[in-house]
């Protein structure tokens, strides 16, 4: 088959949705030091980031990889001359990197066009107005020649060959009239960008792209489509002895597709990037809106040369880069211009001085962050640098060695350097840059550099002076009063009853989003009879895997409502004295008076701003269409917008005349509108852009329409509201404000956006149920698949919702609509899960009816007269039937089910073990959730006995019979962010392990188990204390990109290599190119969710507002895998409102090997849709750990059996039906369905469902259901040996010690010794150092994850990221290397999220770890001498002692367990987040009383043993002085102690108390 | 919601009845309303389900957990609205009807359902007793003029409904009274006559004309009805009787029970009859063991008669349905009416097989046959002869 060079758009895979990440490194020579020896050591650091890339279909065909050096002056000098040219003097010219299309007559085209660009830049020049210029006498730059470059690529990948563009290097020579080399860079940026836009227009048909890797007289990339190690190869350029350079920076790209792209290889131009730039669609848009004002004094008329500056189609990074670029061409220094576009977190931070947070602010009106995870290695050529994101979640390592070389990269051990010559191993701190002058010869540190540009101009007084905030100015505001009724108002805007009850009254009484529970089962807007409001057909994106999401409650310190409203000064406009006046909100949410202020703007901002408000309501006119009145409309309030910046700066699109009369535009519309208008008009940035609107209440409302541009809005009728239903106006005003900042920052979080700023505009969301004329025209960029309605039927939708409120419907004369969204009503909203369904359900499989059954599997599938979801709308193409008797028994169809991850904690033990009990008598699999597993259920029953008998009376509150051969174990075992209760033993107990990346319910978020659900079970199966709350974070700390969760799915297959791995994901646009990265992982199993599953607790707003039906999701997962050819590789699940038979037919054709069922087994179990989940209070005993509830379960096992071979027999029958015997014939056959026909309804009639029925056209040799098993490369693990070496121990426990040496390839060590273990001791491990193994060296990642007890290593060296992971009894100690001259508490020893998850076991690190030390331990121990941000982050158990400095944030969300913290200088409590926890000072252990103490021991105690241990283990100078010194020394202790440990801790001694007495 | 735990913490209570013995003596209601506190406590035992089956199980979907919460809440006008927004009678319905949905309260499963009954009652009767019911005239006439043929509940709701748009409706009743079988069907001491009185009150406040003695097809010409009206509803109930065609049916003293209770309710009225059925110092068998054979029981009982048997042809049904597979529909059950509280044998599977005469054409005893139900169908199983 044909590869095409990037796979085309095509049914629901789109190219726009390919993310990558990646290893990240360089090395340099401080003083410019030029030498082959840097390259060579470039390229070896390349080779041993190999396991950080990934390959596809073909394990040679890797994602893309490449090199950045300096020109390799003497190399090219003598290549040139060889051809009889003479290269000017360096600096003089420069190299142009290109990739020509294959073509013959492709690359005469291109090269003739590059010629003629040069050489007309060249007369162009004299046009050039610029001051520098004019006195500088015009000298041209010249075409010198062209070079092929060599190339081998007899050992590449067969689809990156076919692939391969010609690769030529075009010289230039520097006009001598050009003052400096920065004029020749800046000419060449302007060269480059030139021939990418002309040559983009020139028609070439060919596989390759044309492609400027560099342009540069400074640097040039080589890179391609190639693994690691092949660079080298593959350009002998690279590896010849004069080719020198001071700087090597390389990358090796993880990608989540398998497309063989030359082009999207790093480094670019300036930077190599790890990481995800998550609102690059807002990034982009503004860089376009700010194009009508920018102005350069150093590119004069070329900087209009440079548009459109970023071609859309390209990747996140590529886009950076070119803005980058800009910044740099257009003056800013490198490290300026990287400050700008990733900017620490500065607004609410204690530790900042005011010089730097005056630099932010003041850059943060210029340009808005580009946010996302990210170490981004910079260059010029004369600097290289790197820096990290605000939060520090890319790892990045760096070290210095005596003699001047500089290295850092994604990971140590990549590159060896003699321990003796290391003077210095660091980390790159969040937020900081490690930045190298070449000339200079230095290394710069962050606060350095920082201080300098933070000074260099009077940013403060510039601020200061331009500053206006909007809290300050005052105005004594009028009440404004309704021109209708509050309750036709309320009407007009689509208010129900259930806004109120369940929206804005928690908000006003609590400030926060109200939850709700059990997933949503009403019908899709599109679908919906009820006319809809505008922000429904849009849904909230996620971040999942490519990048993670942030905790917006736990790690608030990284976000920002602060917004700027009004117009953006000019990018390049540094040199203005009078700078750009700023109008500064804390947060985007406008009071009345506030809006008032706006209004007035002009007197009280001295005519700096002038406010216009534009009405965007309109008078109904009989003759004219409402379609076309809307149209006018909003092209009325366009034109209107655009004609206000002549005169005006900020607008207000404002609907207060809403009345009889006058309907209101939707107010999303309008604000998008107008925000695409000006930014397409260049007029974007001119004015600021507030929404004043009745129709915003919930948080997703306020969400989209920052989304799509509102700097700031106004919800006036939710205030009026409020005024009607509390008593305590300005509280619950306050209230409500706080409630919806808080949920914007959790809608920013998920997609792992920190501030306001940078999500305003960056259009994060997906549409279902819009057409894409619509959007096109209206909400350009979003992304919709499945059409849907368009102008007209909104049209129709805001006039029924007009006509409703203003009619005469008696039931609306006086009361609200009723709503029916969130719960069942009558006259509300339709459900799939309704009185008729459940009863007819929970009968049929009571009383084992089938024919029952039949008729609860019409409701839910007849779907032709309410409509509900998507596959209600399918149909099954005509096809000979065969006979019953001949389809796949039910017995083995059964075996594809599961239920969902519901933990025990969730459900009652009764609920849950039902489940398992049903699951494994039919063969199918349940699912543990988050919360470890009794071990006692893992064992088989072998008697028919009562479930007490076996969990014991005091577990059990309902007992039922279990039969002989009846098994309580559950088969998939959940690892989620909160790590609860994973341990060897709980993986050694699974068939498959499964990482959950999101959740349907609420993707993107984490979770919270209140103490008061924390019964003494759950504790103990959690590893935590009774009463104490527990937190699962947002992300897991250990993926925030693709690579990391490919080595997490290694750590877990190292834990149970018999288990297969699963991943978790939730249905949203860009899920199929996700789950292809995951499929590259190395994940087994995919599971994909759909948008309305779940149950338990989630915020009502992530119900209803994020994620997308399964079939649109599992139809896009297919389609990419196919197209990737991946799709044979795993087994795809998908779950999500699963009902019936029917459900399972249509998931398997749109691709579903497996199906997963949570809400219907519930019901069968008794569920009634309470939706009381997180109130503890279900009456039927499943989702609630009261004991008196949980006496009232009433289900069976039988009953859930019953239901599966229920659906397994509808399956059947319309398996006989469609004449398929088989059931893996059914996967994938998506040409089976149709859209049914006949169904006459106004919104419906738009759908589209092509997309999802679409079948990439590919050989029948590729694979459309599962058929091979991944290589998981087990067989390379140094565990292999340890475990020969200690099989006589495991065995015979008798103790035995080793030596080993160990490399950072060498990654997840001891996991499966300790897997060895776990299955024959389970977590009881060996006694304590039975197995004793010496390393030494650099480990690879995860070294010592999830480590069993009686194993103890021994490292001299260094660890890198995810060390003890989970360890559960091991012990691990790691100290420098003998020959180590560095200063411990100076160095890094280990990397980032260190023991995460730990549960029990000892670590002692000599040396500084990374961020996020100890995050989520709930049981272990650890001494270390310094730590990162973040540390002991949601901790829960365990003690940890820190005997240096830590970073910012620690203890946030520490619930138990206790720190203790050496901190001489008295600077801790600066840094601690004490929101949890109060600090303590240690008390002398004969002062301290007998009363509750952690572990029953006096803190001087455990704190002594601890430093003496480390001492005696670690040989550490700290520790040695300290317990020399100790007397003196304990003073300077500080001890951390949660508040909520020391409530459970008293509540437990006093219990113990009055029992003893 | 009510309280989040109410139903964990209250028990329910159901509302008091005057003693049987003092009960019997006239034809007044004996069912006592719940203190407000009771209600507010009997309201905050409500869960307010997300499937609020209550609401489906009642046949006018009465959106009863809003106004358990509003009762929880003691807010009573609000409650009121919420009731009558789906119920223009709830004074009838917290009287008369059977409350399904207490049947499909979800704490029916596996406790005792809320008292929604007994909420509706105090709603409703503090509405009345605080003069919150008043007439909502419409302020726009739409000048459509339309007949209603019946003025039973569904004649009375569609008229005040059609009333309060703005039409002009006029009611006709064959009857002197208007009420249908509320007015005569229903014994007095279940539901007083005073309920409707108001209602029709209100409802000519409204503007609705109602016309007795108007009985189509007989003294009114439909046709005219409908050339006169812009609309015509036909709302005429269901009085035709079931019989039970065996020997000796047509003695005396074999009466159908709308021959027996409607005088009742006229006597009650202060009508006079010569000729009223009484079953005073008779032995009465009541054939049927529905809730129109309580209310002969009941009146039977208050006529002071000898003894009263009823019979009813089904098996007796279990004390306590299998909720798992009943709930939330009405289940099959032994129920045990106010009326056979205040006296009365109750038998089973008895199907009567003829009336004998005393030779002067009355009826002395009945020839009855115990029956066996086999797999739903009769079977005979002995013959036996009550007096």
């Amino acid at each position: 088959m044909k590869f095409h060079h990037k796979q085309k758009k095509q049914g629901l895979y789109n190219p726009m949705n390919e993310h990558d990440s990646c290893g990240v490194g360089f090395v340099a020579n401080i003083h410019g030091k030029k030498s082959h020896k840097i390259v060579s050591q470039g390229l070896e650091l390349l080779t041993n980031l190999t396991h950080r890339g990934a390959t596809g279909y073909d394990p040679k065909l890797g994602d893309g990889a490449g090199i950045l050096i300096q020109i390799p002056d003497i190399f090219f000098r003598n290549e040139l001359e060889s051809k009889g040219q003479n290269l000017p003097p360096i600096g003089k010219y420069a190299v142009g990197m290109c990739f020509f299309p294959q073509g013959k007559k492709n690359q005469a085209l291109c090269e003739n066009k590059i010629r003629e660009i040069i050489e007309d830049e060249k007369q162009n020049q004299a046009l050039c107005e610029n001051k520098i210029r004019e006195i500088i006498e015009d000298e041209k730059q010249s075409f010198l020649n062209w070079r092929d470059v060599p190339f081998n690529n007899k050992d590449i990948a067969k689809a990156a060959k076919d692939v391969q563009p010609i690769i030529k290097q075009v010289f230039i020579g520097r006009n001598e009239s050009l003052p400096n080399q920065a004029a020749f860079e800046r000419k060449l940026f302007v060269i480059r960008k030139r021939i990418e836009i002309e040559i983009s227009k020139l028609t070439i048909e060919d596989p390759a792209n044309f492609y400027i890797s560099s342009m540069s007289s400074r640097t040039i990339v080589y890179k391609g489509m190639l693994l690691a190690h092949e660079v080298g190869d593959f350009f002998p350029d690279l590896v010849d002895e004069t080719s020198t350079s001071a700087i090597a920076l390389v990358h090796q790209r993880f990608s989540t597709n398998t497309f063989p792209a030359w082009e999207l290889a790093h480094p670019y131009r300036m930077i190599a990037h790890n990481g995800e730039i998550n609102t690059v669609r807002g990034n982009i848009n503004w860089i376009k809106a700010r194009a009508g004002k920018m102005e350069s004094m150093l590119l004069g008329d070329d900087l209009k040369k440079l548009w459109p500056l970023i071609d859309e189609t390209q990747s996140d990074s590529a886009s950076f880069d070119n803005c980058l670029e800009l910044l740099v061409a257009g003056g800013y220094s490198l490290p300026h211009a990287m400050m700008m576009l990733v900017p620490e977190a500065w607004s609410d931070n204690p530790l900042m001085n005011d010089d730097r947070k005056a630099f932010y602010e003041y850059h943060a009106t210029t340009m808005e962050p580009w946010d996302g995870p990210a170490a981004v290695a910079f260059t010029d050529g004369q600097m290289i640098g790197a820096t990290l994101d605000r939060n520090g979640l890319r790892p990045a390592r760096y070290l210095m060695t005596d003699d001047g070389v500089v290295m850092m990269a994604s990971e140590m051990g990549v590159l060896k350097f003699p321990e003796e010559k290391i003077v210095k191993k660091w980390r790159l701190e969040p937020g900081k840059m490690l930045l190298i002058d070449l000339q200079e010869g230095r290394v710069i540190d962050d606060d350095e550099v920082k201080t300098l540009l933070s000074t260099a101009k009077p940013y403060k007084k510039k601020i200061n002076d331009s500053r206006f905030s909007l809290s300050d100015l005052t105005l004594k505001s009028e009440n404004f009063s309704l021109k209708e009724s509050v309750l036709d108002t309320q009407q007009a805007f689509g208010y129900s009853q259930e806004d109120i009850n369940f929206i804005i009254k928690p908000m006003i009484e609590a400030g926060m989003e109200p939850s709700g529970s059990m997933g949503n089962d009403a019908a899709l807007p599109v679908l919906s009879n009820r006319p809809k409001l505008l922000f429904n057909y849009f849904k909230q994106l996620f971040a999942q895997v490519t990048n993670p999401p942030i905790d917006p409650i736990r790690e608030n310190i990284v976000m920002s409502l602060m917004t700027f409203i009004g117009p953006k000064p000019n990018l390049f406009n540094q040199t203005d004295d009078y700078p750009a006046p700023r109008l500064e909100a804390n947060q985007p949410i406008l009071t009345i008076n506030e809006l008032d202020k706006l209004r007035s703007i002009d007197s009280l901002s001295d005519n700096k701003f002038k406010a216009c408000t534009i009405d965007i309501t309109f008078e109904l006119k009989k003759e004219v269409s409402l379609e076309k009145l809307l149209e006018n409309e909003l092209d009325r309030i366009c034109k209107l917008a655009k004609k206000s910046t002549d005169n005006y700066n900020i607008i207000i699109l404002s609907d207060r005349n809403v009345s009889k009369n006058r309907m209101a535009v939707p107010a999303l519309l309008a604000c998008s509108a107008t925000h695409q208008h000006l930014i397409k008009e260049g007029l974007r940035t001119h004015t600021g852009l507030v929404v004043d609107t009745g129709s915003a209440k919930e948080i997703h409302h306020f969400a989209l329409l920052a989304g799509y541009g509102a700097e700031a809005i106004c919800p006036w009728l939710a205030f009026k509201t409020i005024e009607g239903i509390s008593n305590d106006l300005s509280t619950a005003q306050n209230n409500y404000i706080k409630a919806v900042g808080k949920g914007l920052f959790k809608v920013m979080s998920k997609m792992g956006i920190s501030t306001y700023q940078s999500y305003c505009g960056a259009q994060i969301f997906e549409a279902v149920g819009l057409n894409q004329n619509f959007i096109d025209q209206y909400f350009y960029g979003t992304s919709t698949n499945i059409e849907g309605i368009g102008i007209k039927e909104i049209a129709e939708e805001i006039s029924r919702i007009h006509q409703k409120a203003f009619g005469d419907d008696p039931v609306l004369i006086n009361a609200l609509d009723a709503g029916g969204e969130y719960a069942f009503r009558i006259r509300g909203e339709e459900h799939m899960w309704n009185p008729e369904s459940i009863a007819k359900l929970q009968h049929a499989t009571r009383s084992n009816e089938f024919e029952t059954y039949k008729e609860y599997a019409k409701l839910i599938n007849d779907q032709t007269k309410k409509h509900k979801t998507l596959r209600g709308l399918f149909s099954f193409k005509k096809n000979t039937a065969i006979k019953l008797s001949e389809v796949e028994s039910a017995k083995e169809i059964v075996k594809r089910f599961a239920t969902g991850a519901m933990s025990l904690g969730s459900i009652s033990t009764e609920a849950h073990s039902t489940l398992a009990i049903a699951m494994n008598r039919i063969g199918g699999k349940s699912n543990t959730g988050e919360g470890g597993e009794d071990k006692k259920r893992v064992f088989p029953i072998t008697k028919d006995s009562l479930i007490s008998e076996h969990l014991g009376t005091d577990i059990i509150e309902s007992d039922f019979k279990l039969k002989a051969g009846d098994s309580m174990r559950s088969r998939i075992k959940q690892v989620a962010s909160g790590r609860f209760g994973v341990t060897a033993e709980y993986l050694s107990s699974a068939d498959q392990i499964q990482i959950k990346m999101a959740q349907g319910a609420k993707p993107g978020e984490g979770g919270q188990l209140p103490g008061h659900k924390v019964s003494t079970y759950i504790a103990k199966l959690r590893f935590s204390v009774p009463g104490v709350g527990l937190i699962s974070p947002p992300p897991h700390h250990d993926i925030y990109s693709i690579e990391d969760l490919a080595q997490l799915i290694h750590d877990l297959k190292n834990a149970n290599p018999n288990a297969s791995i699963s991943v978790k994901l939730v249905s949203e646009t860009g899920v199929g190119t996700v789950a292809a990265g995951v499929a590259k992982a190395k994940s087994d199993h995919i599971v994909i969710a759909g948008h309305d599953g779940g149950t338990g607790a989630s915020p009502i707003s992530s119900i209803k507002h994020a994620g997308t039906p399964w079939e649109i999701g599992l139809a896009e997962t297919q389609q990419t895998l196919v197209l990737n050819q991946l799709r044979g590789r795993v087994v795809l699940q998908v779950d999500g409102q699963m009902k019936t038979g029917r459900d399972v037919v249509i998931g398997a054709m749109l691709g579903a090997d497996e199906f997963g069922f949570a809400t219907a087994p519930l019901v069968v179990e008794g569920c009634i849709m309470m939706r009381k989940c997180h109130l503890n209070t279900c009456p039927v005993g499943i989702a609630t750990q009261d004991p008196i509830l949980r006496k009232r379960f009433a289900g069976q096992p039988e009953h859930v059996v019953n239901f599966f071979f229920f659906v397994a027999e509808e399956i059947r029958e319309i398996m006989a039906s469609l004449g398929i015997k088989k059931f893996n014939d059914l996967v994938g056959r998506s040409d089976l369905l149709d859209t049914k026909k006949g169904i006459d309804h106004w919104k419906i009639q738009g759908l589209d469902f092509s997309k999802i029925f679409y079948q990439p056209d590919m050989g029948k040799e590729v694979s459309r259901y599962n058929t091979e098993t991944q290589y998981h490369a087990l067989d390379k693990a140094l565990d292999i040996e340890l475990i020969r070496r200690s099989t006589n121990t495991i065995k015979s426990k008798e103790p035995c010690e080793f030596s080993i040496p160990i490399s950072n390839t060498n990654r997840t060590v001891g996991t499966l010794l300790s897997h060895e273990i776990a299955k024959q001791y389970g977590n009881d491990g060996l006694p304590d150092d039975s197995i004793k193994i010496n390393l030494e060296g650099t480990a690879g990642q995860s070294f010592g994850a999830f480590l069993a007890k009686g194993v103890t290593l021994n490292l001299h060296g260094e660890g890198n990221d995810y060390v003890a992971k989970g360890i559960c009894g091991g012990k691990i100690i790691i100290r420098p290397p003998h020959n180590f001259k560095g200063i411990d508490d100076k160095n890094i020893i280990v990397g980032n999220t260190v023991m995460y998850g730990a549960t029990s076991g000892e670590t002692y690190f000599r040396g500084i770890a990374g961020e996020r030390f100890c995050v989520r331990n709930s049981g272990a121990s650890a001494v270390v001498e310094g730590v990162g941000n973040h540390g002991c982050e949601y901790m829960t158990g365990g003690t940890v002692v820190v005997l240096g400095q830590t970073g910012q944030n620690f203890a946030a969300g520490m619930s138990g367990g206790v720190a203790y913290i050496y901190d001489p200088m008295g600077q801790f409590n600066l840094k601690c987040n004490q929101t949890m926890v109060a600090l303590e000072r240690i008390q002398r252990e004969n002062e301290q009383s007998s009363g509750p103490r952690h572990l029953d021991q006096a803190d001087e105690i455990i704190l002594k043993s601890l430093v003496e241990k480390h001492l005696k283990y670690t040989d550490s100078k700290i520790a040695k002085k300290i317990i020399e010194h100790w007397e003196q020394e304990l003073v300077n202790f500080t001890k951390v102690m949660p508040n909520e440990y020391k409530r459970a801790l008293n509540e437990m001694y006093n219990a113990s108390k009055k029992e003893a007495a | 919601m009510g309280k989040v735990t109410g139903f964990l913490d209250f028990p329910r209570l159901s509302e008091d009845y005057v003693a049987p013995a003092e009960r019997v003596k006239n034809y007044k209601e004996f069912v006592l309303t719940l203190s407000d506190d009771e209600a507010k406590t009997q309201g905050a035992r409500c869960m307010d389900c997300g499937i609020p089956f209550c609401n489906n199980g009642c046949p006018v979907n009465n959106i009863i957990p809003d106004w358990n919460d509003l009762v929880y809440k003691q807010d009573w006008l609000g409650a009121l609205e919420v009731l009558h927004s789906t119920n223009n009678f709830p004074e009838f319905t917290s009287r008369i009807c059977p409350a399904p949905c207490e049947a499909a309260c979800t704490l029916n499963i596996n406790s005792d359902p809320v008292g929604i009954k007994s909420i509706e009652h105090a709603i409703i009767d503090k509405a009345w007793e605080n003069n919150w019911v008043l007439p909502q005239i419409s302020k726009n006439k739409t000048g459509k003029k339309i007949a209603i043929v019946g003025s039973g509940p569904a004649g009375m709701a569609a008229a005040q409904q059609l009333a309060r748009v703005g039409h002009h409706v006029v009611v006709l009743e064959k009857n002197d009274r208007i009420g249908g079988l509320l007015r005569y069907g229903i014994p007095d001491f279940k539901m007083e006559k005073i309920h409707i009185d108001r209602r029709v009150k209100q409802m000519e406040k409204e503007g609705v004309v109602f016309q007795t003695n108007q009985n189509v097809g007989e003294n009114v010409n439909p046709d005219e009805l409908v050339d006169e009206y812009d609309a015509v509803i036909l709302a005429g109930g269901a009085e035709w009787p079931r019989d039970l065609p065996i020997p000796g049916r047509d003695l005396d003293g074999v009466h159908f029970a709308m021959d027996f209770l409607p005088l009742q309710n006229k006597v009650v009225a202060g009508d006079k009859f010569d000729n009223q059925i009484m079953a005073t110092n008779k032995h009465v068998v009541v054939i049927g063991g529905g809730d129109t054979g309580s209310d002969c029981v009941g009146t039977s009982n208050r006529h002071g008669a000898a003894s009263i048997t009823q019979f009813e042809l089904m098996p007796q049904p279990p004390e306590s349905e299998n909720k798992l597979l009943a709930w939330p529909y009405w289940p099959l059950k032994m129920r045990t009416s106010s009326s056979h509280e205040e006296g009365c044998d109750r038998d089973w599977s008895i199907a009567t097989k003829s009336f004998e005469d005393d030779g002067n054409g009355k009826v002395k005893e009945l020839i009855a046959s115990k029956v066996k139900w086999e797999n739903g169908k009769m079977k005979l199983k002995s013959l036996l002869q009550v007096r």
